[in-house]
């Protein structure tokens, strides 16, 4: 309650109204005038989400007694249900696993105390500038009683949390340039040094959150009605959009619904079409035999060729102030490692990988995170339904390999033993164009861009690549970060 | 005799087990001339396995960049071959695993990243010696295994779930194993059972497959919880396989059986990379570990709490280790991602049951204490009690060699039972001062005398009398005389105040000066002292804790006087209990020696906080005997005296307290007095003494005076200890199984546990029920009910009783 008031006052001193934020159309202009002179508090998005009609993620809980129970859960625990959740709700085996380690994360016996979590939570969503996450935790961060003045921006934190910001921007952005040194200067900075034990616990949420982010992007979670102070917070690519936009078909879903056969027509096809390649390649695989030079230079020319596809089209954007005062150096964003001249080894992921290493270094560290986590990431790589679309009994698992190592490839991650000439043929390009966007400048995700790849694919399945894009993000992220924790260890 | 075997036509084992252990007569007597020194070579690049040739005489190492053979001499490795050939070495050079065959000193086998399994031969012209390629895998080959009699036969096992059996003469395999579940981590031929080989799996199972039979397992089991990342056949014992997992464990099994039994389990630090038994050692086994750990261990798994050996050398984490001969068990090999590679002695491993600590100590339940340590310090010790079932040694294990090199340190030790005397157990001053002693919720000064007078009738005067002085220190006049004449007209036996008033009879007209002085010096104070009288009004509130504090200290219900008339009643029948160590010290002998070693008085005051928080005392008693007496002690007194004046004085008091083993002084002393002591003493101090004395308040399980003292603590350290583990687990009413989720409804039976029996709602918050006939309801409907009706609101017709 106590922030809800703190930010209204930003609204003021911000000299913003609800009707200044929207372009309004003259077709809810005037459904609006009715409403004029009531002061109701209203939730700006219909439904969780932006990119997804809110009647097909309610109907999920409706029918899944599962979806129900865990949602209850994560009622009963939190006291609320936020809009991550109710989208995750598609897929109720990933969400249980998802909430069950973001609970032990925040809540339980850790290395840190309670609102530090939240703070580095804060600090990494707004990264992102991802104004969900981040009014979300300076929520959660006032109530278990942490200092308001730490929120005027990291200046305002304990120095310790100011030398974690170094290491919160490498991460988002760049992980593979993370050394020991980074790490040496944590924990080696006299009384404001952290522990082992810390570093890791922050090191998971900040990985934690980073990809949280490019989920809320991607999937266009909308503001939590109660944080209304999150609209002030550069309300997400609002500018480009009518609230009937926001609306989500709720509003006059004619028109979407219209728009949406039209394009199905138009793009039918596309999912044979896959499935064919997919058949194929599990087919030739055998015959054709690429020499291994050959598959050295599949893999540095999809690294490549992923810098080259262009993240976004629309211009550079100044995060707005609030979010900003959280972090420094708001300029310092992914760049592109092949293209910029400096050269980074690859990194094997059979000298370094999650299950043998990496758990190993978390678990020991920080108690039953490692197995959380891995958990959540097995759920995350081998969920399937065996279904493309329409079609049923479809084995997926050479897709999901082909996002997840394209992902990690994104990040220099290669796998010795992938033929990255499947990626080209399973991915089209505004896929792609889709989840560079979404794992490295998440902020830039647009509708458009959700709509445009794998147009005949339900929306779960949507939300589903989503995950595994989430979960990708993480671990590449954690790899990096550990392996530079390993190097200072030995 | 080896090649002999070479084409042995295959389903001979039994002819074949004879031949075997013909040859390894031969080649055990040959391993008498293998010799050696600890010494280690550097590579270019980190190693990832290892393995030797048959004679021992040569050590193949394999990584990503790196595939070399090494001579073993007698001073040093000597590089003989490097593998990695060509000009841009291709993935398939990029090697996981690596293993030299064991029968064919040519022949090698390597397991690529790629998922390529490449064989070589050094018998090759040519300097590229790869010899077959095999790219049957689609995911990385974490291993291969060469059969270890049959020359042909190779077996891998790989990430995506298959293992595969080549015939070396054929361009493909004969046959693929599927494991039906995760990746495979590790695969090893049985030394003993020609046709049977064990996997090891991602997912923690491990399967025994006949080799003849690709299409089903023998049999499976779950041998670990997460990847098991390796296993091992003991040389000798046929049916003993040794696995090691994520789970930091080693556990042997017997395969015997019907049932793969665990029979034993070693339990080490880090997740276990690599196991290897030991050569000629029946229980023995080496380690080393994937992450974080660099060692390598040789345990017995007979003992296994503490390595037998180690080898420290590594600096990165040890990848590949192997016994150098297969009949030589003091040579060791490993390589490691520190890049180098490394031959151990095993004359010069340290063995970490030197430097451990025989010595056991352990309390009893009733104070008993027992005490284990090597014999040799005990014997001789007179005041031992032998333990009733007589001293207990450890067994002894090794019959087998009398090498002592080989065995662990013969270490007995004596048990020896102390039972603590009735006066040494007595620790029920300890109890009762912390249930009676209030820290909170009344004013300074009353909280001091009340403390006082708890201590005195324990007959601990010292203590006593140091909260007195204290509620003089502390209390600024006004609140000082308020009690004062109260306690003496009330209980005109009031010891201290008696006896403080009757020792300062002597001087009189100076104390009436300071006294002065004091008020007005206070007048100066008076902002200060308000404040922390309002900070005192503000505890009272905030904690709202009086009646608690009565509720929980439940003989404190006792009114003042009362206690008293009863106390001293029962005061005579304690003494006799009480022997108090550190009150021992006599007072007033220490008084009588003053006078004569006037500078001893100084240093006391320096060193002995309490003797200065006497000080007062013995200023009074002794005034005529020295003048430099008075004339230190009457600045003391006659200058401005501000309460935090005698902050050091008590700061050493405390100390002098904690020091003395009694931290419950030291902490009582500390919560009294807050904000006033606080900042004198630094915060370590303060939450040791807090963990000391929270701690011995549980082990009395004295509950509620250990949550009081967290609560009334400043320490953030401290006041976070009660809010950690608030997790309350309830079962569920109706099915008696644990709920998990909700406080209130069952997932299982979908029963709501908690129903109010007054408004038949789920009570979803607290919930209060007669414990006579267990219904219950909302605390507020359930107190409006029993207002206006005495009997249960459920009708069960039981008489509640609502207090």
């Amino acid at each position: 309650m106590k922030h809800a008031t703190a930010a209204t006052e930003t609204i003021e001193n911000n000299s913003f109204t609800v009707t200044d934020l929207f372009k309004i159309c003259t077709h809810c202009e005037r459904l609006s005038k009715k409403d004029l002179g009531v002061r109701i508090p209203r939730s700006l998005g219909n439904g969780p989400s932006r990119f997804i009609p809110e009647k097909e993620i309610l109907q999920v809980s409706k029918v899944d007694p599962r979806t129900q129970s865990i949602f209850e859960d994560a009622f009963a625990a939190l006291g609320r249900l936020d809009n991550i959740s109710l989208v995750m709700g598609f897929h109720p085996q990933y969400l249980e696993s998802f909430l069950r380690t973001q609970h032990y994360l925040l809540q339980m016996d850790g290395p840190l105390s309670l609102h530090y979590r939240h703070y580095i939570g804060i600090m990494a969503a707004a990264r992102h500038q991802c104004s969900y996450l981040v009014n979300l935790h300076v929520n959660d961060f006032l109530q278990v009683g942490g200092d308001s003045k730490w929120l005027n921006g990291l200046d305002g934190a304990p120095q310790k949390l100011q030398a974690l910001g170094e290491l919160n921007k490498i991460l988002a952005h760049r992980p593979w340039l993370l050394t020991k040194a980074h790490i040496e200067h944590l924990l080696k900075a006299e009384e404001h040094s952290w522990s082992l034990a810390e570093l890791i616990h922050a090191v998971v949420l900040l990985t934690n959150y980073h990809s949280l982010a490019s989920f809320t992007f991607g999937c266009g979670i909308t503001p939590e009605i109660h944080s209304n102070g999150g609209h002030t917070f550069r309300p997400p690519s609002l500018s480009q959009y009518c609230v009937c936009d926001i609306a989500n078909g709720n509003g006059h879903g004619h028109l979407e619904e219209r728009r949406g056969n039209h394009q199905v027509s138009e793009v039918s096809g596309e999912v044979e079409v896959l499935m064919e390649r997919m058949k194929q390649l599990q087919e030739c695989r055998d015959e054709e035999e690429a020499s291994q030079e050959e598959m050295a230079t599949r893999f540095e020319r999809e690294k490549t060729e992923s810098m080259l596809v262009a993240t976004a089209e629309d211009e550079e954007c100044v995060p707005s102030r609030d979010v900003s005062r959280h972090f420094e150096d708001p300029s310092y964003g992914y760049k592109d490692f092949s293209r910029r001249g400096e050269h980074v080894p690859t990194f094997r992921v059979q000298d370094y990988s999650w299950e043998d290493h990496g758990y190993s270094l978390v678990n020991r560290l920080y108690p039953d995170v490692g197995q959380l986590l891995d958990e959540k990431f097995q759920m995350a790589y081998n969920l399937t339904y065996n279904t493309m679309a329409m079609h049923k009994d479809v084995d997926t698992s050479m897709l999901r390999r082909a996002i997840w190592n394209y992902i990690h490839c994104m990040f220099g991650i290669r796998y010795d033993d992938y033929d990255y000439g499947e990626i080209n043929q399973l991915l089209d390009r505004s896929f792609k164009v889709y989840i560079k966007t979404m794992v490295c400048s998440p902020e830039k995700t647009t509708k458009r861009m959700y709509e445009s790849f794998w147009r005949q694919f339900q929306h779960s399945e949507k939300v589903h690549v989503n995950l595994l894009l989430m979960e990708a993000r993480m671990q590449a992220e954690l790899l990096y970060a550990l392996r530079a924790i390993t190097r200072y260890m030995t | 005799m080896h090649f002999g075997q070479r084409e042995r036509p295959r389903g001979l084992p039994l002819l074949f087990g004879a031949m075997e252990k013909m040859s390894r007569v031969t080649t055990a007597l040959g391993s008498s001339a293998i010799s050696g020194r600890t010494m280690f070579c550097h590579l270019d690049a980190p190693a990832n396995a290892i393995s030797v040739c048959r004679d021992a005489t040569q050590v193949v190492v394999a990584g990503r960049n790196i595939f070399k053979i090494y001579g073993l001499e007698e001073e040093q490795f000597v590089e003989k071959l490097n593998l990695r050939v060509g000009r841009k070495p291709s993935l398939n050079f990029s090697c996981a695993d690596v293993m030299w065959h064991q029968m064919e000193e040519n022949l090698l086998a390597t397991a690529a990243t790629n998922g390529a399994v490449v064989t070589w031969n050094l018998g090759k012209p040519s300097r590229n010696k790869q010899d077959q390629l095999f790219t049957e895998h689609k995911r990385t080959v974490n291993k291969v295994c060469f059969h270890p009699t049959e020359v042909y036969m190779l077996l891998s096992g790989s990430q995506d779930g298959y293992m595969k059996c080549f015939d070396l003469r054929k361009k493909e395999s004969v046959s693929t194993f599927s494991g039906q579940s995760e990746s495979v981590r590790d695969v090893q031929f049985s030394m003993k059972d020609y046709f049977t080989f064990a996997a090891s799996f991602e997912n923690g199972n491990v399967q025994l497959w006949d080799i003849r039979r690709p299409d089903r397992y023998e049999r499976m089991f779950t041998a670990h919880t997460g990847p098991v990342f390796c296993c091992d056949w003991h040389p000798d014992d046929r049916g003993w396989l040794a696995t090691g997992g994520r789970d930091k464990m080693v556990k042997v099994w017997d395969m015997t059986t019907n049932r793969a039994k665990e029979i034993y389990c070693v339990q080490t630090i880090a997740s276990v990379a690599r196991v290897k038994w030991r050569p000629e050692r029946k229980w023995h086994l080496a380690t080393c570990s994937m992450m974080v750990d660099h060692n390598i261990y040789v345990w017995d798994v007979r003992r296994p709490f503490i390595p037998f050996a180690t080898f420290e050398e590594h600096k990165d984490v040890t990848t590949g280790i192997v016994w150098r001969h297969q009949h030589d068990p003091y040579f060791l090999l490993s390589g490691s991602k520190d890049s180098t590679l490394y031959q151990h002695m095993f004359k010069d491993a340290s063995r970490p049951v030197d430097r451990a600590n025989p010595e056991g100590l352990c309390f009893g339940l009733f104070g008993d204490l027992a005490f284990a340590a090597k014999e040799s310090l005990i014997s001789g010790d007179t005041n031992r009690k032998p333990y009733p079932g007589g001293d207990r040694r450890y067994p002894i294990f090794f019959f087998k060699k009398p090498d002592l090199t080989e065995q662990f340190a013969h270490v007995s030790s004596a048990l020896s039972v102390f039972e603590s005397s009735l006066e040494s157990r007595c620790m029920d001053w300890f109890v009762k001062t912390a249930r009676l002693y209030l820290l909170g919720g009344k004013p300074f000064a009353e909280l001091c005398d009340h403390n006082a007078k708890v201590a005195k009738e324990l007959n601990r005067p010292q203590v006593s009398t140091t909260w007195t002085m204290l509620r003089l220190m502390f209390s600024d006049p006004a609140n000082l005389s308020t009690p004062g004449p109260n306690n003496i007209s009330k209980l005109g036996n009031l010891p201290l105040m008696n006896s403080f008033s009757m020792k300062e009879m002597g001087t009189e007209s100076r104390l009436d000066r300071s006294k002065g002085e004091i008020r007005q010096d206070s007048i100066h104070l008076e902002p200060g002292n308000s404040l922390i009288n309002s900070n005192n009004d503000e505890n009272e509130e905030t904690e709202g804790s009086e009646g608690q504090a009565e509720y929980m200290f439940g003989d404190a219900e006792l009114d003042d006087d009362d206690l008293y008339s009863i106390e001293l009643e029962n005061q005579a029948a304690e003494e006799q209990e009480y022997t108090l160590p550190q009150e021992a010290f006599p007072l007033r002998h220490e008084i009588m020696d003053n006078p004569s070693v006037p500078e001893h008085l100084q240093q006391d005051k320096a060193d002995s906080p309490h003797a200065s928080g006497n000080e007062a005392e013995v200023m009074c008693l002794t005034p005529t005997e020295s003048f430099s007496l008075i004339a230190i002690s009457q600045p003391l007194f006659s200058t401005h005296l501000p309460a935090h004046f005698f902050c050091p004085v008590v700061r050493e008091m405390l100390s002098h307290y904690a020091e003395q083993g009694d931290v419950q002084m030291a902490v009582s002393v500390l919560i009294v007095l807050g904000d006033r002591i606080r900042k004198e003493i630094d915060d370590l101090t303060q939450e040791h003494w807090y963990m000391s004395y929270i701690d011995l308040l549980q082990r009395f399980e004295l509950w509620n005076v250990s949550n009081e003292v967290i609560k009334l603590s400043t320490c953030s350290a401290i006041t976070c200890l009660n809010q950690t583990s608030t997790t309350l687990h309830v079962n569920c009413s109706n099915c008696k199984r644990p709920m998990s989720n909700r406080g209130w409804i069952c997932d299982r039976c979908h029963q709501c546990a908690s129903v109010c029996a007054v408004c038949h709602h789920v009570v979803k918050g607290l919930f209060v029920w007669c414990q006579g006939c267990s219904h219950g309801g909302h605390l507020e409907h359930v107190m409006n009910w029993l207002k206006s009706s005495s009997h249960c609101p459920a009708g069960c017709g039981h008489l509640c009783e609502y207090t």
